[in-house]
């Protein structure tokens, strides 16, 4: 078995004020893996994010969820929407980390794992598939939903993992 | 106490630029293959990570076997979301973990992350932590799962496959990675 170092960060972004749209662009295909660790809160309410690829704004996307109200567990799903809602980071802060699985492969649609921890609002766990005819992801947008916007110092870096 | 906290204190950390290895990977082929397997796995690591996505045409749950131990050694549980409602299950007795979740949907794969914890101390039993979810755009499920092995060998080989006996399908592909400790 042949052994290589890998998780290699690619890009940071530090927001210096508020922002409806964190965008990574191209993106190098040497990795199999993405990994996406968000550390943020909405400036005003729990507005949620949604996850965008390759800047496609149509319905191919897909999302079930499962998450914690504080009081009860829940699922919900949403299907052929142009806005997966991935859930809420919520106002005091929160975290959320993707992991975009095989998204350089021309041969499969392409699904992410998403877990957020929201403490002061809910435990969001979450897939989301996308159905673009199968390409390669080389950009990805995390955009807020309509009214809401990251906050300043929110963080957003992207690692890629290498299989072996 | 100042003492304790001086000397907790005085312990550095060095930093490591290689604390996250890739091992090998597994990629179905055309027919699809019943079983991955993982072999030969080095003693070098703290903890094992496999990534992988996976697609059945029917049955989505996927097992994990350690050791080709095939008797009744594990405990499994799962929390899910079907999109309408949460649920939960599990079995004290059981003959394999449950460690994952494929999708059903043409050119759809379910996603999962495993964590193996402690795999090469011989002083426990082996414990893993899955978060999976497969969507087919109207069904699916989004799944949290933890297995135990009441078992103290080193791992060595580690199996992964549907618990039904679905034939996991061409171009799911799992890769296997080191995590090391100081």
């Amino acid at each position: 078995m042949a052994a290589g170092s890998t998780y290699t960060p690619i890009a940071t972004t530090t927001l210096g004020s508020s922002s409806t749209d964190v965008e990574f662009n191209t993106i190098s295909s040497a990795y199999t893996d993405l990994v996406l660790v968000i550390d943020g809160k909405d400036t005003t309410s729990t507005y949620s994010p949604y996850i965008q690829f390759n800047g496609d704004t149509t319905t191919n996307y897909s999302i079930t969820n499962l998450y914690s109200t504080g009081s009860a567990a829940a699922s919900s799903r949403s299907s052929s929407t142009s806005t997966p809602y991935l859930g809420s980071l919520g106002t005091s802060r929160g975290n959320m980390i993707i992991q975009i699985q095989n998204y350089a492969n021309t041969t499969t649609y392409k699904t992410a794992l998403v877990r957020i921890n929201a403490a002061d609002f809910r435990t969001y766990a979450s897939v989301v598939l996308w159905r673009k005819s199968p390409e390669a992801i080389n950009r990805v947008n995390i955009k807020m939903e309509a009214s809401g916007n990251f906050a300043t110092g929110s963080t957003f870096t992207l690692y890629g993992i290498a299989a072996a | 106490m100042l003492n304790i906290i001086a000397g907790t204190l005085s312990v550095g950390v060095t930093p490591s630029t290689s604390s996250y290895e890739s091992i090998a990977t597994v990629t179905v082929g055309a027919g699809g293959s019943s079983t991955i397997t993982f072999s030969s796995i080095p003693s070098t690591y703290t903890h094992l990570q496999i990534r992988g996505i996976a697609r059945t045409a029917t049955n989505v749950s996927l097992g994990l076997r350690f050791n080709s131990d095939t008797a009744s050694n594990y405990s499994r549980h799962y929390l899910n979301g079907n999109g309408a409602s949460a649920g939960a299950g599990g079995g004290a007795s059981s003959t394999s973990a449950y460690a994952g979740t494929t999708a059903t949907a043409t050119s759809a794969f379910g996603a999962n992350v495993i964590d193996v914890l402690d795999y090469k101390d011989t002083n426990k039993y082996k414990t893993i932590r899955a978060l999976s979810g497969g969507d087919n755009n109207g069904s699916g499920f989004v799944q949290f799962m933890s297995g135990s092995w009441r078992n103290t060998n080193a791992v060595s080989n580690i199996d992964i496959f549907q618990v039904d006996g679905d034939t996991i399908t061409q171009y799911s592909s799992f890769a296997l990675y080191g995590i090391k400790g100081v």
